[in-house]
């Protein structure tokens, strides 16, 4: 690992002066994927700000119409929030899958979402659930902000506040796991809420996305059987060692009706 | 280069280090505490499993400075201070549950995690609780077997 220069501030304020003020400085959170890059000497930041002890970005609030979390909100918190749980308790299942219970300890919301890993499991319910995504500027619909692998919305200096989910009345995630890793082979969130229903893929792609033949199939009919005869094309999905670009493509379709059948249950 | 402070295993300890200093390093070659290994150095063994401030985490991907102020326990901390083993140590020593004992540290500590969050596991339980640590000898089984013994132990 390169050497850098570590900073802790004692609030959000701080963090953007420093992060504005250094070189090529890169925020610290729960530092998962942030420390395996810099040991690997992937990257080179000239100043680490960690943002990983500040009480104001740590929090889960909900109303009954929505769940509020904070960017800094570990794994593990949401897993075993008694809140997510009763409101949304599809994303505290994924919360509770993501990595092991060592990296659950460590890993946030926020930083999982501002790496936008390809593999990585909170971009699907951040999609599929409609969530937005509020940040120092501004607030960010999911629809716009992913753009890419490990591609955001973010801009320069700008920092995840927290996250806002809307409550649905139906929800269900499944992921295909890596065995050695846990990142998602192929991971799919689908959402039954008054506006509609949405399905989001993670794993399969170069960022999440969403699934829009299946969500038109599922308009009518909320159930895995209608998805059924839903073709899913490999044409532009991952390919690596561990699984081709059609086996990925058949596995979207498995985990979607597993998806949909513990919504339904 | 930071000065770093936190109590380990009881003790008061502070040290400068360089800022990229990751804690198992902190751990090992600025305190010798070599106990806590480093299997993988990729966050996927769990080797270096230490508990920081009640938490399991992989010593290996936590650099010291985060942990400033902190209370971390090692595996030369479970003990007690005459020498009598954790009743997860002994239940590990009484199930054959290592042959090499790389990985050992970092199990017990992930297994005196789980039985906090889980009691009373069952072993599909102790399974997925584990899957944050590898071991290639054992197979897991007596692993989990000596879990299950020390939650029983640790009940009474």
């Amino acid at each position: 690992m390169y050497n850098f220069a570590y900073h802790r501030p004692g609030s959000l304020a701080e963090a953007e002066r420093k992060l504005k003020a250094a070189a090529d400085g890169r925020l610290l959170a729960g530092g998962q994927t942030l420390l395996p890059t810099l040991k690997q000497r992937l990257a080179k930041p000239s100043d680490l700000i960690d943002i990983g002890r500040l009480a104001e970005l740590s929090f889960i609030k909900a109303d009954g119409r929505s769940v509020q979390i904070g960017a800094t909100t570990r794994h593990a918190t949401v897993a075993a929030s008694a809140e997510v749980r009763k409101a949304i308790p599809a994303l505290a299942k994924l919360a509770g899958g993501i990595g092991d219970p060592q990296v659950r300890n460590m890993g946030t919301i926020g930083g999982s979402l501002a790496n936008s890993d390809p593999a990585a499991d909170y971009p699907a319910a951040v999609l599929a659930l409609g969530a937005t995504i509020h940040t120092t500027e501004r607030a960010i619909a999911a629809d716009d902000f992913f753009k890419g692998l490990f591609e955001t919305a973010l801009k320069p200096g700008e920092i995840i506040k927290s996250v806002s989910f809307p409550v649905p009345e139906k929800a269900g995630y499944m992921k295909f796991a890596q065995p050695a890793s846990r990142f998602c082979m192929v991971g799919v969130f689908v959402c039954k809420a008054g506006s509609g229903v949405r399905v989001a893929v993670t794993g399969a792609g170069p960022c999440a996305f969403r699934q829009s033949a299946m969500e038109k199939a599922l308009a009518s009919n909320f159930s895995a059987a209608a998805i059924e005869s839903v073709k899913v094309s490999p044409a532009g999905l991952n390919a690596d060692i561990h699984c081709s670009a059609e086996y990925r493509a058949h596995l979207v379709g498995v985990m979607a009706r597993r998806a949909l059948t513990e919504a339904n249950g | 280069m930071p000065t770093v402070s936190m109590t380990v295993n009881g003790k008061s300890v502070g040290k400068t280090v360089e800022d990229r200093t990751l804690l198992v390093q902190f751990l090992r070659q600025d305190l010798g505490l070599t106990g806590t290994h480093v299997g993988c150095d990729t966050s996927q063994c769990g080797a270096c499993v230490v508990d920081v401030n009640g938490h399991a985490v992989k010593a290996c991907t936590l650099l010291a400075a985060q942990t400033e102020g902190a209370r971390v326990t090692t595996i030369e901390g479970l003990a007690a201070a005459d020498g009598a083993l954790h009743p997860m140590q002994q239940a590990f020593m009484d199930n054959h549950a290592l042959q090499c004992g790389f990985c050992t540290p970092g199990m017990v500590m992930s297994a005196v995690d789980l039985l906090k969050r889980h009691p009373n596991p069952d072993e599909q339980t102790i399974r997925r609780e584990l899957e944050g640590n590898l071991c290639r000898c054992t197979g897991y089984h007596n692993i989990v077997k000596a879990v299950q013994q020390a939650a029983k132990a640790m009940a009474r």
